[in-house]
């Protein structure tokens, strides 16, 4: 069923917290250097169905495969999953006692056990890339909201993964540090990183994503092409939430 | 005063021999608490059913049985089933284990301090369990843990005087011993209360040292 091209494909998927069913049938594959914005209302499931692909949650039922291997994080066969599929956090989640140049090299020496010379000089260059390179020995208490999270772009690209999830990457953020991740974020999109971005940046998603998701109550309400989609809406509640968000007042 | 000096310097060998005694049983008593006490909070926040379940049992049933009881139930009542320890030992392993209970509670509180996302970043790229404690958990709460393993290594200071119950002729026993065959009981434990105080400047330094050390970054 996953054919050669796909790298992440869902199929079904259904998760309760509780009584509270938050995934209800979700279905949908991602290509390989594809880039979809996944939008929607709070609540609507869409950061649940990130954790769901790297297995920071478990789902109830529906099949989810990354890169052909099927995720159950109950097995071993997650550690090398998650090592395929890095993620990036609303909140960062940096490690506050490790400078930004040990929080990029951690993965690769602690859990891919690359030589530790080989992964400073890799480090060095992901954080000369996402424009930190004078930062490597600051601790992350040190940075700005915008620095963090780039250098927590840099720690999931230490990991040399083949798809990078973001889980509203951008939201935390001051309004005048958004846009220094967005140009990190789409020049990895351009260099043809597979993507899926939880966000609320619609600008973003219209010019950089190949393929935008509509998600609302726990299912795909609206699929389909960026610009297209943001544009022109067909479904009354994708146009009801893009006006909330376009038009807040 | 004069008298003092003089009984202080007859007086002082012998206390210095309960002094190597009370530091004996003090410092192994903390090591054996340090690294079962980490175990039980590392069963305790596993995310094992079984094993936290375990953890808890242990800690609750050590910590609401009396360490006098303990060491009593060590040493007089382990050699009827054939386990005959000397009284050092015995009071090491009592006191070592009564004190794992509180070493627990007080890991463990340092261990769920740490943000859950941190865990999450941790288990994102790739780490497992094992990793994620000693890497990202563990050393962030040997800064939390510190302050009241201080206070820990004080009170156990003070607490091995209980394996005098049990012979073990530390600084406690010494005192009373040269107390009741001489009557200068101002002057003994005038040096013994000395003798005490002496020995947790020292630590109280060193955890000001530690936390300096560990909690600058």
């Amino acid at each position: 069923m996953s054919d050669a091209t796909a790298m992440i494909v869902l199929t079904d998927v259904h998760k309760s917290f509780g009584a509270h069913h938050v995934i209800r049938g979700f279905s949908a594959h991602v290509e390989k250097g594809e880039v979809v914005c996944v939008i929607g209302p709070s609540g609507s499931g869409k950061s649940t169905i990130l954790r769901c692909i790297n297995g920071l949650e478990g789902y109830d039922r529906g099949e989810i495969e990354v890169d052909g291997m099927a995720v159950d994080r109950a097995d071993r066969s997650i550690v090398a999953i998650r090592a395929k599929v890095s993620m990036v956090f609303q909140r960062f989640n940096l490690f506050p006692h490790r400078t930004a140049l040990e929080n990029v090299v951690e993965g690769p020496i602690y859990v891919k056990k690359e030589p530790r010379e080989e992964a400073v000089e890799r480090g060095r260059a992901l954080l000369a890339r996402v424009g930190l390179a004078d930062k490597e020995h600051a601790y992350p208490a040190a940075l700005s909201g915008g620095q963090q999270q780039r250098v927590a772009i840099a720690r999931a690209l230490a990991m040399q993964p083949k798809a990078i999830l973001f889980d509203e990457p951008t939201s935390s953020l001051d309004p005048e540090l958004v846009g220094e991740v967005l140009a990190v974020m789409r020049s990895l999109a351009e260099e043809g990183m597979t993507m899926i971005v939880v966000t609320h940046e619609m600008g973003f998603a219209k010019e950089v994503a190949d393929r935008v998701l509509f998600l609302d109550q726990g299912v795909i309400a609206e699929a389909g092409k960026a610009r297209e989609l943001l544009t022109n809406p067909r479904n009354p509640r994708t146009q009801d939430f893009l006006r909330r968000v376009l038009h807040p007042l | 005063m004069q008298r003092f000096l003089v009984d202080a310097v007859e007086f002082m060998p012998i206390l210095l021999l309960g002094v190597k005694l009370t530091i004996m049983v003090t410092v192994g008593s903390l090591v054996l608490s340090t690294v079962l006490g980490l175990v039980w909070a590392l069963m305790r926040v596993s995310g094992v059913r079984a094993l936290s379940g375990t953890a808890i049992v242990i800690v609750n049933v050590i910590r609401g049985i009396p360490i006098i009881v303990q060491l009593f139930y060590i040493y007089f009542v382990l050699p009827e089933f054939g386990i005959t320890l000397t009284a050092l030992e015995a009071s090491i392993i009592g006191l070592g284990i009564a004190y794992s209970a509180y070493q627990s509670e007080n890991f463990r509180a340092g261990i769920e301090a740490i943000d859950r996302g941190q865990i999450e970043a941790a288990h994102s790229i790739g780490m497992g369990w094992v990793l994620t404690m000693r890497r990202v958990v563990l050393p962030q709460a040997v800064k939390i843990v510190l302050p009241p393993y201080g206070n820990i290594m004080i009170m156990m200071l003070k607490d091995s005087s209980q394996a005098s119950t049990i012979t073990v002729a530390e600084l406690a026993l010494q005192g009373k011993l040269i107390a009741s065959s001489t009557f200068k009981n101002m002057t003994v434990f005038t040096l013994v209360a000395a003798l005490y105080l002496a020995m947790s400047i020292p630590l109280i330094l060193m955890v000001g040292w530690l936390e300096k050390r560990f909690g600058r970054k």
